[in-house]
């Protein structure tokens, strides 16, 4: 596993990146990588030029050596001849190669050959190293691995060789310029590469049952695992002839399932949400922690004053991001952040980066009455209550009285005054008291976006789950809805959001309530980043509006998977749909609803029993 | 939930005032913003009185907590035991305070009792035996407690020596979560 994001930066944009997925994918490709360390070390002991230059050829980016490929473009005249000799190994490689085994001897003796060619060779012969990883590789990094070539050349130099070096550089620098105007030319090219197919899927059902016999290989699943995102990214230059797109997404989610533990019910529905690439950042994100956020209690202390006290108490943070005024981040500390006097007498919350968003959306106002239907451990009402500054009241419901009494400690703590803290099943609400300016549901949810925080969800989680947890959404947020005052001056809000990221329990239920009740109207989250919501799903069509709802994944963001979507309510609901008959009926069971957003502390179990 | 009988109104607060002195009146005496106490199973509530009507509507069993918990009353005597939930309630208006110093901190969030060592500043002419206000250093209120000697006689006393009886802290918070809510 990589290292942990505990301390890479939570928040926005940080644009999802093609070098994101070829970095760590070359990073566990194993096989590629320890080629090249290999060869540096297999190298004999050589006269300082000739050793950075062998360095040369193993950091330098692919697209040189994709470029030498192509017989056909039109080249910068300098680079031509030695095009043609790499071009020339390449056309003797096409016989030969054919699995990479033997590739990998195959660039060894090259490793030999251009030691013997000297100078030249090193402009354009930097062969086929590189070849075989992705092409995702091209295209953003060359800036990167260059900048490094020209510090070791520059190590090196010594009055013997600095002519020599310096001839080398400068023909380098042309050979990039020239590169740079044929970059983009290459990417398109490139497709014609014939012999980069990798084979991946096993020649048929025998193959299978020897595999499965045999422990599986992390690093030969991992690389296979890159290798059929890769063939499925470009799949139609790169698949193997007779081989169905099917065939490897089969392998793939077989793989993964194998790698990461998922159940392969799950391992697809997630696989279903994303791209080839996207889905496998998205697998990779959930092995690693989020980092450990605290909110600033604004009731009592600024940001500022509580970072200097746990400075000063030997705690190394930063704040959030540009997206917040109250998180800060915390990156490591040398006393337990649940248990200083500064966290006892109130001043702070451990609430993780991704609940700030709803209350962010709800923009709770001063002297409003504000719903929060499933609030404990509270991190989220008491949030409500800082932003109201203590005044008009929240009605804080949570169905399980266990964990109420975390819901009272925390408000009590943070010196929370503005609250009613009750126990009721949350589709009781408009019977209870309605007629709020705000509410906020955070749906109990199956926890998809937290498996960093909860494992278990890989493989605990069924269909029937996912017919079971969006009914019991569909009829809170139709009860949260029916709660609000459409008539408030200030709000007439509601913010639906789960920390899964399925349709099911997201657009699926907010599509929902939007054909069941038609007094109300999606509107913006308000919220600075976040992708915007699936407005068709797999041949399901939903709402145009519900571009405007917000997703966070923990791979772009570094949050966990959170969903937000925000209401208003223009008018009154109709008296005969006031209570939500046309659920009920199908409803199976009683159990307590609203168990909190907050999935992985335990609460899905209360609704495993459906 | 209800409001309370005289005879638990002057047990609060004697209790309210043994820490705060004629400060009280600041908690019971508020025209621009006016707060009731209201008494829920055995526990007292501080709560702004628009609140407190809001909660009418939610029935009895199912209401948990309304605004802040000052404490309870207990069940057999029927005395009221203050909580450290009141704490934000008492502290702006407390009439004695004790200061600890920062090594001081975090035994007395531990359960015990301020020794003379640990104590950084000190009211003057507190007398024995009265309600205190613990701090640290910056200002935080920790909890409360009695003092076990006067302000005079705390200077000739060793360091090792019990200056505070601790009565409750912040660090209950965490140690009693599951029998103080």
């Amino acid at each position: 596993m990589g290292p942990s994001r505990a301390r890479s930066h939570q928040g926005p944009p940080e644009p999802l990146h093609e070098s994101k997925f070829s970095g760590s994918k070359k990073r566990k490709g194993g096989a590629n990588d320890s080629r090249g360390s290999k060869r540096k070390k297999d190298l004999p002991t050589a006269p300082a030029a000739k050793k950075s230059k062998s360095k040369f050829q193993d950091s330098k980016p692919a697209p040189k050596a994709a470029k030498a490929k192509k017989s056909a473009t039109p080249k910068p005249s300098k680079e031509v001849e030695n095009a043609k000799k790499s071009l020339f190994e390449d056309s003797e490689e096409d016989e030969v190669i054919d699995d990479k085994l033997e590739l990998e001897s195959d660039d060894d003796d090259e490793v030999e050959k251009a030691q013997k060619l000297g100078d030249d060779f090193l402009a354009g012969g930097d062969s086929d190293s590189e070849i075989y990883d992705s092409d995702d590789e091209n295209a953003p990094r060359p800036v990167f691995s260059d900048d490094e070539d020209e510090s070791d050349a520059e190590e090196k130099l010594t009055a013997a060789n600095i002519a020599g070096l310096s001839r080398k550089l400068d023909m380098q620098k042309a050979i990039e310029e020239a590169e740079a105007a044929a970059e983009l030319a290459e990417s398109q090219m490139q497709t014609n590469i014939a012999e980069d197919k990798p084979r991946i899927l096993g020649d048929a059902g025998a193959e299978d049952g020897a595999t499965a016999m045999a422990p599986p290989d992390i690093t030969l699943l991992r690389t296979r695992i890159a290798d059929t995102i890769r063939v499925l990214e470009d799949f139609k230059n790169l698949h193997e002839d007779g081989r169905s797109r099917a065939e490897y997404t089969a392998q793939l989610i077989k793989d993964v399932c194998e790698y990461y533990g998922y159940s392969p019910f799950m391992a697809e529905k997630l696989y279903q949400l994303f791209s080839p690439a996207e889905a496998f950042s998205f697998f990779e994100a959930n092995e690693k922690q989020r980092p450990l956020v605290i909110r600033t209690n604004t009731l009592k202390t600024a940001r500022r004053e509580l970072a200097q006290a746990l400075i000063n108490r030997g705690v190394t943070l930063e704040p959030v991001g540009k997206w917040s005024k109250v998180g800060l981040q915390v990156f490591e500390s040398s006393v337990p952040l649940g248990a200083t006097p500064e966290y006892l007498a109130g001043h702070y919350i451990l609430q993780a980066a991704s609940s700030f968003l709803p209350v962010m959306a709800l923009a709770p106002q001063l002297n409003e009455r504000i719903l929060d239907m499933a609030a404990a451990p509270g991190g989220k009402t008491t949030y409500i209550s800082a932003l109201m500054k203590n005044t008009g009241c929240v009605f804080a419901n949570d169905p399980s009285r266990d964990r109420a009494r975390g819901l009272i400690g925390n408000i009590h703590r943070l010196g929370v005054k503005n609250t009613v803290v009750c126990n009721y099943d949350a589709r009781e609400f408009p019977k209870v008291i309605g007629g709020f300016d705000r509410v906020l549901l955070d749906a109990p949810c199956s926890g998809t976006g937290v498996i960093s925080k909860d494992p278990s969800v890989k493989t605990n989680k069924d269909e029937k789950d996912f017919m079971v947890l969006p009914h019991l959404q569909k009829q809170l947020l139709l009860c949260a809805i029916d709660s609000v005052d459409h008539a408030s001056k200030t709000g007439g809000y509601i913010v639906y959001s789960t920390c899964s990221v399925t349709v099911e329990e997201n657009e699926g239920v907010v599509d929902y309530a939007l054909r069941k009740r038609p007094n109300v109207k999606l509107v913006e989250t308000g919220l600075t980043f976040g992708t915007p919501g699936f407005t068709s799903f797999r041949g399901k069509k939903f709402d145009e509006k519900l571009k405007w709802t917000r997703r966070f994944y923990p791979h772009m963001y570094n949050v966990d998977g959170f969903f937000v979507a925000k209401f208003k309510k223009v008018g009154p609901t109709p008296q005969a749909k006031a209570t939500p008959s046309e659920v009920n009926a199908t409803d199976g069971g009683g159990e307590a609803a609203g168990g909190g957003g907050e999935a992985g502390d335990g609460d899905e179990s209360e609704f495993r029993g459906f | 939930m209800r409001p309370l009988t005289d005879q638990e109104t002057s047990r609060l607060f004697e209790k309210l005032a043994s820490y705060m002195g004629r400060n009280i009146t600041h908690l019971i005496d508020r025209p621009d913003d006016p707060h009731v106490f209201r008494l829920q199973r055995d526990r007292v509530y501080y709560v702004r009185e628009s609140i407190a009507k809001l909660a009418t509507s939610v029935a009895r069993d199912k209401l948990l907590s309304v605004g802040t918990c000052l404490g309870k009353f207990t069940k057999k005597t029927g005395k009221f035991k203050l909580h450290i939930t009141a704490l934000d309630h008492i502290a702006p208006h407390a009439k004695y305070k004790v200061w600890v110093k920062s090594n001081g901190e975090m035994p007395y969030l531990y359960g015990n009792h301020v020794v003379k060592a640990h104590v950084g500043r000190m009211s003057e002419d507190t007398p024995e035996h009265q309600g205190v206000l613990v701090y640290a250093m910056n200002d935080t209120p920790l909890g409360f407690g009695v003092t076990a000697r006067s302000t005079a006689e705390v200077r000739r006393l060793d360091p090792t020596a019990i200056t505070v009886f601790r009565q409750a802290d912040a660090g209950e918070y965490l140690r009693e979560e599951d029998t103080l809510f």
